[in-house]
C-alpha cells in the first residue's frame, strides 16, 4: 500500500506545532527560573515529551498501512485492558475467563478485522464474548460479587478492545472515489479528537473559569469544553482536503466526535472516580495510562466508523 | 580505629556462637516448614562472583535472567514506588509479602541492573533442586541461596548461609512468612528466620517490600498468567533494636510490611 502524500503534509504540520510547542514550553521554563519548580509547567514538558513519542510511534505504525495499524491498536489494547482489568473486582475463579479476553478475545477482533469480516467482527465481543465468558466464570462455582466481575470485564472488553478496534476498522471501509486513502481517515480522527483534547487543556489553562462536573473531574470547564470543542472542529474543517467530506461535513463530524471524545474523558473519570485513583495507570509520563490518553478515542471510533460507513461508504 | 575493629571482631565471635544456638531452638519451637530460608550450600561458582572467566554458560545464564525479567515486564507493567529507601547500592536483605513464584522476579525487575547482580533470592531447595530446569534457573539464573527447609534432613544452618552471602557483598530477598500465601489473610504471620538473621547482622537495613497484585496475575496452581499491572512498594529500613525480643521484633517487621500494603500512592 502506498502512503498517500495528504499523510506527509499532515505530518508535517503537526511535527511543526510539537516543535512550535516545545519551544514555547522552553521559554515558560526559562521564565520560571532553573530553581524553582513549577509542577504545572514539569507537566506541561512532559505531556510535549510524550507526544514526540506518540506521534513518532503512530506515524511508524501507518507508514506500515493496514499491518502497522492492526498491530498499533492491538498494543494499545493490550495495554488499555490490562490497566482496566488490574482496577476492577475479580476472584480466582475468574482466572480462565480473564486469560481468553486476553488471549483469545482481544487477538481474534484484531484477525477478524485482518480478514475484513465485518459480520463477525461487529458482533464478536458484544454478542459471543458477552455470552461465553460469563459460562466460562459459572463453571468455577464462585457466586460472589458475580454480577459485578462479569460486567466489569465485559465493559472492559467493549472499550478497550471494542471500541478501540474500530480505529483499524476504518481501513476496511469501501469509500467511492477516496480508494487507497483510508489510512487518512485513522489520521484524521486522531488528529481532531486528541486536537480536541488538547486545545481544551489549553482553552481551560487560559480562561477557565466555570466547571462542568466539579465531582467528576476537576480540569474539565464550560470555556475549555466550548473553545476546544469549537477549535477542533475549525481544524477538522480544515483538514477536509484529506477527507471524503466537503468543509462543511468535515466540520459536522468533527464537531460529533469530539464531543463524544470529551463525553469519554467524563464517563472514564467517573469510573477512575468510583474505583479511586488519579490515572489509570503510569505508561506515558505526563499524560497518566493508555486509558487516559485513549478514552476520548475509543468512544469517538465506533461512531465515526459507522457514521462513514451508512453515509459514505458502499461496503 | 582499632577499637570498631575489635567490637566487630566481637560480634562476630558472638553471632559465630550464636549460630550453633540457633538450630535446636528452631527444632524445640517446632518450625518445621522453614521456606525461605535454611540451605544446603552457597554457592561457590556463583555468577556475580566469577570475574573475567566468562563462558558461554554465563553467558546463556545471563541471557535468561533478561529474558524473564522482559518478561516479567510485558506482562505486569510493573513499576518500583520508593517510599522509604533510595535505589542505592547498599548491603541489604528486603523482605516480601509471598504469594507466587513470580515474586522476586518482580523485586528483581524494578532493581537497577547493578543492584540486581549482587541481589540474591533465599529460596527453599526442596523446590529448586528437584528438576534439571529448576535447579539451572534456581542455581545459575537466580543465584539462589538455596536453604533446605527441613529440619530433619539439613546439613547447614540457613541462617548461617544468608550471613554467609552477606559477608560475600551480597543483597538478600527473603519471604519470611515461610510459604505462598494462599489464604484471604493479607500477611501470614512471619517465621523466625528474619530474627535470627538480624541477631547474627545487626548492622544490615532490613528493608519491607509490598507486591501488590501478583497474587492474581498468577496464582498458585495456574498455568497462565493474566496480565495485570502490579507495584513494587519499598518502605523504610528497619533495625534490630537493642534488646528487642524476637516477637516485639517479628511484630514490628509485620506491621511495616503490612502499612505498606496500605499506604497509597502521593497523588
Amino acid at each position: 500500500m502506498s502512503i498517500p502524500y495528504e499523510f506527509f503534509l499532515l505530518l508535517g504540520g503537526v511535527l511543526c506545532i510539537l516543535a512550535f510547542a516545545s519551544f514555547v514550553a522552553s521559554i515558560l521554563q526559562k521564565r520560571v527560573g532553573p530553581d524553582e519548580v513549577n509542577p504545572v509547567i514539569e507537566n506541561l514538558v512532559a505531556r510535549i515529551n510524550s507526544w514526540w513519542v506518540m506521534v513518532a510511534l503512530l506515524a511508524i505504525a501507518m507508514l506500515f498501512g493496514r499491518t502497522g495499524a492492526i498491530i498499533l491498536f492491538g498494543f494499545l489494547s493490550f495495554a488499555a485492558m490490562r490497566e482496566f482489568l488490574t482496577l476492577i473486582s475479580k476472584s480466582r475463579a475468574d482466572h480462565y475467563s480473564l486469560a481468553a479476553a486476553f488471549f483469545v478475545v482481544l487477538p481474534f477482533q484484531y484477525y477478524l478485522i485482518w480478514i475484513d469480516w465485518y459480520g463477525l467482527y461487529s458482533v464478536f465481543i458484544p454478542v459471543y464474548a458477552f455470552l461465553f465468558l460469563p459460562i466460562i466464570s459459572a463453571l468455577r462455582g464462585e457466586t460472589e460479587n458475580f454480577l459485578t466481575r462479569v460486567s466489569e470485564t465485559q465493559w472492559g472488553l467493549m472499550i478497550c478492545v471494542f471500541a478501540a478496534s474500530h480505529v483499524p476498522a476504518l481501513l476496511t471501509l469501501r469509500i467511492p472515489g477516496y480508494e487507497g486513502k483510508s489510512i487518512l481517515l485513522i489520521a484524521f480522527l486522531v488528529v481532531v479528537v486528541q486536537g480536541s483534547d488538547v486545545l481544551q487543556y489549553v482553552f481551560g489553562k487560559l480562561f477557565g473559569r466555570h466547571k462542568i462536573a466539579p465531582v467528576l473531574s476537576p480540569s474539565k470547564t464550560w470555556e475549555g469544553f466550548i473553545g476546544g470543542v469549537l477549535s477542533a472542529s475549525l481544524l477538522g474543517a480544515l483538514l477536509f482536503w484529506m477527507t471524503p467530506f466537503t468543509v462543511w461535513q468535515a466540520f459536522l463530524v468533527s464537531l460529533l466526535i469530539a464531543v463524544m471524545g470529551f463525553f469519554g474523558g467524563l464517563v472514564m473519570s467517573a469510573i477512575k472516580r468510583d474505583k479511586g485513583v488519579k490515572d489509570w495507570g503510569h505508561l506515558i509520563a505526563g499524560h497518566g495510562g493508555i486509558i487516559d490518553r485513549l478514552d476520548s478515542v475509543v468512544f469517538s471510533a465506533p461512531i465515526f466508523f459507522h457514521v462513514l460507513r451508512y453515509f459514505w461508504s458502499t461496503a | 580505629m582499632a577499637g570498631m575493629r575489635a567490637g566487630t571482631a566481637a560480634s562476630l565471635h558472638r553471632a559465630q556462637r550464636q549460630i550453633r544456638a540457633v538450630v535446636p531452638e528452631i527444632t524445640v519451637l517446632g518450625h518445621i516448614r522453614f521456606t525461605s530460608y535454611a540451605n544446603l550450600t552457597v554457592f561457590e561458582h556463583a555468577p556475580a562472583s566469577m570475574g573475567y572467566s566468562m563462558n558461554i554458560g554465563l553467558i546463556f545464564s545471563n541471557i535468561t535472567a533478561n529474558a524473564i525479567v522482559l518478561f516479567a515486564r510485558l506482562v505486569t507493567a510493573v513499576r518500583a514506588i520508593w517510599d522509604g529507601v533510595e535505589p542505592v547500592q547498599s548491603k541489604r536483605v528486603y523482605f516480601a509479602n509471598h504469594t507466587s513464584n513470580g515474586d522476586f522476579v518482580l523485586i528483581w525487575a524494578v532493581l537497577p541492573p547493578h543492584i540486581r547482580r549482587r541481589t540474591r533470592p533465599v529460596a527453599g531447595s526442596d523446590y529448586w533442586l528437584t528438576s534439571k530446569l529448576k535447579s539451572f534457573i534456581g542455581r545459575n539464573v537466580f543465584n539462589a541461596v538455596l536453604i533446605d527447609r527441613n529440619p530433619e534432613t539439613r546439613t547447614d544452618d540457613p541462617i548461617a548461609q544468608m550471613a554467609k552471602a552477606l559477608d560475600d557483598g551480597s543483597s538478600l530477598i527473603l519471604f519470611p512468612e515461610g510459604t505462598r500465601n494462599t489464604s484471604d489473610e493479607p500477611l501470614l504471620p512471619f517465621k523466625t528466620g528474619l530474627f535470627h538473621l538480624a541477631t547474627q547482622r545487626p548492622d544490615i537495613d532490613l528493608v519491607p517490600v509490598w507486591i501488590e497484585n501478583l497474587n492474581h496475575v498468577m496464582p498458585k496452581g495456574e498455568v497462565f498468567p493474566i496480565p495485570l499491572i502490579c507495584t513494587v512498594r519499598f518502605g523504610g529500613a528497619l533495625r534490630l533494636q537493642a534488646e528487642e525480643s524476637k516477637d516485639l521484633f517479628l511484630a514490628r517487621s509485620h506491621a511495616a510490611l503490612v502499612a505498606l500494603k496500605e499506604s497509597r500512592d502521593p497523588a
